[in-house]
């Protein structure tokens, strides 16, 4: 009996540890009931694709003209690559991609009450398309641009 | 350790653009010390957020990949002259800091 028991709880411990294991992975994505927590798996992310699906849990990215990206096509430095990403669209989200980049994602800004605009400096650790995704109304649009790096930013 | 910051804000294409620059070393964690071989720690800011008058209006999420010293650019849909600007930042290591400024166009 005693036995029978021990059993149970063991079935019940590991059914709990389960579930552990499922947010861990971001099957349960629990980033999105808090809005306000750093996505680190987005950031770590070590593909394009990986990255925009962890970052908006979709990779239904439509290519979008409404979307500019203002950077420089050849930068010198690629520890400090200017970029701005302009947009008429209504944007919730402008998210900054490089796309091969040991880790693409560079960053995000989230827009409450702030027109589709962002602009921030970039490392590329070498020549690579730099892509934008926004979501605007529940959909997801990108551009993307390719930029020439000279020295790469990213080694030590 | 307080660090040294910058916000300023312009008229750009018809919209307020507010600029922050705040010194920090964006270490990405990836690097390793040239005499010793050791893994220089991961040091970023993770979360900005961005208040005009009590209201966030925007934020950022931040990851190594940004410069050394960010500098992040944002265009708020409504502002003027003498509107209270405040800008808050938290890093991995748990440091944060809190600039308070103003919208001067």
């Amino acid at each position: 009996m005693t036995k029978m028991k021990r059993r149970a709880f063991l079935k019940g411990s590991m059914a709990g540890s389960v579930l552990a294991i499922a947010v861990g992975a971001g099957l349960l994505r629990p980033t999105q009931v808090m809005a306000s927590q750093w996505p680190d798996k987005a950031f770590k992310a070590r593909n394009l694709a990986d990255a925009v699906n962890s970052l908006y849990g979709s990779s239904d990215v439509a290519d979008s003209k409404a979307i500019k990206i203002r950077a420089p096509l050849q930068a010198e430095n690629g520890a400090k690559v200017p970029i701005q990403i302009l947009t008429d669209l209504p944007a919730e989200s402008i998210a900054v991609f490089v796309k091969e980049n040991a880790m693409p994602l560079a960053g995000r800004a989230n827009l409450r009450n702030a027109s589709g605009f962002f602009s921030t400096r970039i490392k590329m650790g070498k020549s690579s398309d730099v892509v934008a995704v926004i979501k605007s109304k529940g959909k997801l649009h990108s551009t993307k641009l390719a930029i020439k790096v000279t020295v790469g930013g990213c080694g030590g | 350790m307080a660090r040294k910051t910058k916000v300023r804000t312009r008229m750009q294409d018809g919209k307020v653009e507010v600029l922050i620059l705040i010194t920090h070393p964006m270490e990405t964690g990836l690097r390793s010390d040239k005499k010793t071989k050791q893994k220089i720690p991961a040091h970023f800011i993770q979360t900005l957020d961005v208040i005009l008058n009590g209201e966030p209006v925007a934020n950022a999420e931040l990851g190594i990949g940004i410069s050394t010293n960010p500098l992040l650019g944002f265009r708020l849909n409504s502002a003027k002259t003498g509107d209270k600007l405040q800008i808050k930042w938290k890093d991995n290591k748990g440091e944060s800091g809190t600039i308070n400024s103003k919208v001067d166009l």
